[in-house]
């Protein structure tokens, strides 16, 4: 079996790849996908923990955070177009009306 | 005591009469076929009304759990469930004659989508609710991003507004790391705990206090940016100038009470007594928050993104009631989240009014205000005053009492912290004061008098007349909330679990 650990590390990393998406990519959609990666990360998390305490109440956990993911993944990818729309741009970096 | 589902639904009624409005709001714009502001914000405020008076009915004073303990409720949450029936009640009243709430069509104005504003606000509502109730990590995440998802369609309710757009998009954004920073802190916790309850986590024995720190402290990313405190405050001035004003308002006084609540949950209830570097932490947030807010502001020249500066301020002056981490720092809060909402709120009604009225949100378009509104002006005035702190009006009596639970607690770094949150209420007074010159000391570019609509004259009389006579009412209130304090349940260590 392999021993709860390793899924800890793989979620960890997995988060700090979302986080580095997000701090290096400027493309708006791209650190969407970013900021998905760290709630799998911590969904895996959370699964990891609930296997090797043998509870089943991660299960509805980890149902529900997915369903939030993907919610919050269709509103932010509905402002990314409607963005789009208006600016022509989905870069982070060009979206600077109130920068100041 | 905790209830099982069906005997739960009599004290869940509030958040179920909610639900069946929103249903109703939107069923009614379907059905119809023809949206009608009016009649949307007519069922919004008799829905809201119906709440309030659920919440009255069955309020008794007694804790319970309910749905097996995923949420509690208490005379803390029937305090919240007021508070956040008066703010989405003040705004969507505002809401019904401001211009910013209409679909914008380039170069006209249309009666569109209204009732969606009204639904979504109810909506938010729900989830500020369940904020201030949850008593489980997954019902504070659920409860959190029901909000947060609200709060950002909300942002960019003007959809071809360039502003509004960018601001949701910010909002997004920065919401979504938060939260996905928040769920994995809430993952180790719950691998610490085995539980997702909070009182499990209270009663985590002998943890490895590294791990179980690095937890809490990514668990309040979350929090902390609905709050709006520093480090994760970079959002707040980009949505409060990008959004409509009557989200602004919205999200100005309501998330941010919301988070309060659970903050006041998490620390109150869920931090095993053996974390001594809490208070620590969150002092020195505080302190961070309330003086990097208030020298931000001072540059402002945009009278929403200045308040958005002061709201973070003020957020961290509010932290101060938890760093005091007692009973009078909690009741404090509570006192001051009562002045917040009546002062803020009165501001941004102006700012509205203002816009509504033709005005920009510039500072320099406030210049001779006093001579071209002069009831406006007075209530940004009043408001202003109050916000400061100064006597008699009813901040001034909110900052008293977090001051005063911080000082008694005693010791050197809470005197500090308390010190530095009365330097920057001097600091506050600076950019306060240039509002305030603008409107009565400068010359306006344009005489014209300004007339707002009378349904704003009415909501900033209340809000006016609220900040300035809370002194008359203030030992019943103090009264009310100190029995509205979290009071842990006597089964604080009894796990409990999903049904």
């Amino acid at each position: 079996m392999i021993p709860v650990s390793h899924f800890l590390a793989l979620g960890a990393v997995l988060f700090a790849i979302g986080v580095l998406g997000v701090v290096i990519r400027r493309n708006a959609i791209i650190v969407l996908m970013s900021i998905e990666l760290m709630l799998n990360a911590a969904n895996l998390t959370l699964l990891a923990f609930g296997r090797a305490r043998h509870d089943a109440h991660f299960h509805a956990l980890a149902f529900l955070v997915i369903a939030v993911a993907a919610a919050e993944a269709a509103v932010g990818l509905a402002i990314v177009v409607g963005i789009f729309r208006n600016r022509h741009a989905a870069n982070l970096d060009e979206l600077t009306l109130m920068k100041r | 005591m905790t209830l099982d589902n069906i005997a739960s639904m009599k004290y869940f009624a509030p958040e179920l009469i909610l639900s069946i409005g929103i249903l109703a709001i939107l069923t009614v714009d379907l059905i119809v076929g023809k949206p009608d502001r009016k009649r949307s914000s007519l069922l919004a405020m008799s829905t809201l009304v119906l709440a309030l008076l659920a919440t009255l009915v069955t309020s008794d004073g007694v804790s319970r759990g309910l749905f097996g303990g995923l949420i509690a409720r208490d005379p803390f949450t029937d305090f919240f469930k007021l508070l956040f029936i008066a703010t989405t009640a003040f705004v969507g009243v505002a809401a019904l004659r401001s211009r910013d709430t209409i679909e914008y069509q380039p170069g006209e104005y249309q009666d569109k989508e209204s009732g969606e504003f009204y639904a979504l606000t109810l909506t938010a509502a729900i989830g500020m609710m369940l904020m201030a109730a949850a008593t489980d990590l997954l019902m504070a995440f659920l409860s959190l991003e029901l909000v947060s998802i609200l709060s950002y369609i909300l942002a960019g309710f003007k959809r071809r507004d360039r502003k509004s757009s960018e601001a949701s998009l910010k909002y997004v954004i920065y919401g979504g790391v938060a939260s996905g920073v928040m769920l994995y802190g809430m993952s180790l916790l719950y691998g610490l705990a085995g539980s997702t309850s909070l009182s499990a986590i209270h009663a985590i024995k002998d943890p490895p206090l590294l791990t179980l720190i690095a937890a809490i402290t990514l668990c309040f990313a979350g929090f902390g940016y609905k709050i709006a405190s520093v480090p994760f405050h970079m959002w707040c001035p980009d949505v409060y100038e990008g959004a409509p004003t009557p989200v602004t308002a919205f999200l100005s006084v309501g998330p941010k009470a919301a988070g309060f609540a659970l903050l006041i949950r998490f620390f109150h209830g869920a931090i095993p007594a053996d974390v001594r570097s809490v208070p620590l932490i969150l002092g020195l947030i505080a302190a961070a928050t309330m003086t990097l807010g208030n020298l931000a502001a001072i540059n402002q020249t945009n009278i929403k993104r200045l308040l958005a500066y002061s709201s973070i301020a003020h957020a961290g002056y509010i932290l101060l009631g938890l760093v005091a981490g007692n009973d009078d720092g909690q009741r404090a809060i509570l006192l001051y989240l009562v002045t917040y909402l009546f002062m803020n709120l009165g501001a941004f009604l102006v700012v509205m009014a203002m816009s509504d009225a033709g005005l920009g949100e510039e500072l320099s378009e406030y210049r001779g205000l006093g001579k071209r509104a002069a009831f406006p002006a007075l209530v940004m005035a009043i408001c202003l005053f109050s916000l400061t702190g100064l006597p008699p009006f009813a901040g001034f009596f909110g900052k008293f009492y977090l001051f005063a639970a911080l000082l008694s607690r005693g010791g050197t770094f809470n005197t500090a912290l308390a010190l530095i949150g009365i330097l920057n209420s001097a600091v506050s007074l600076y950019y306060y004061a240039r509002i305030l010159r603008a409107m009565y000391f400068e010359k306006p570019t344009n005489e014209a008098p300004i007339l707002e609509a009378s349904l704003h004259r009415w909501n900033m009389g209340i809000m006016a007349a609220v900040t300035m006579g809370l002194w008359l009412a203030w030992t019943p209130l103090v009264d009310f909330a100190g029995a509205s304090i979290v009071q842990w349940y006597p089964h604080a260590t009894q796990v409990a679990s999903l049904h």
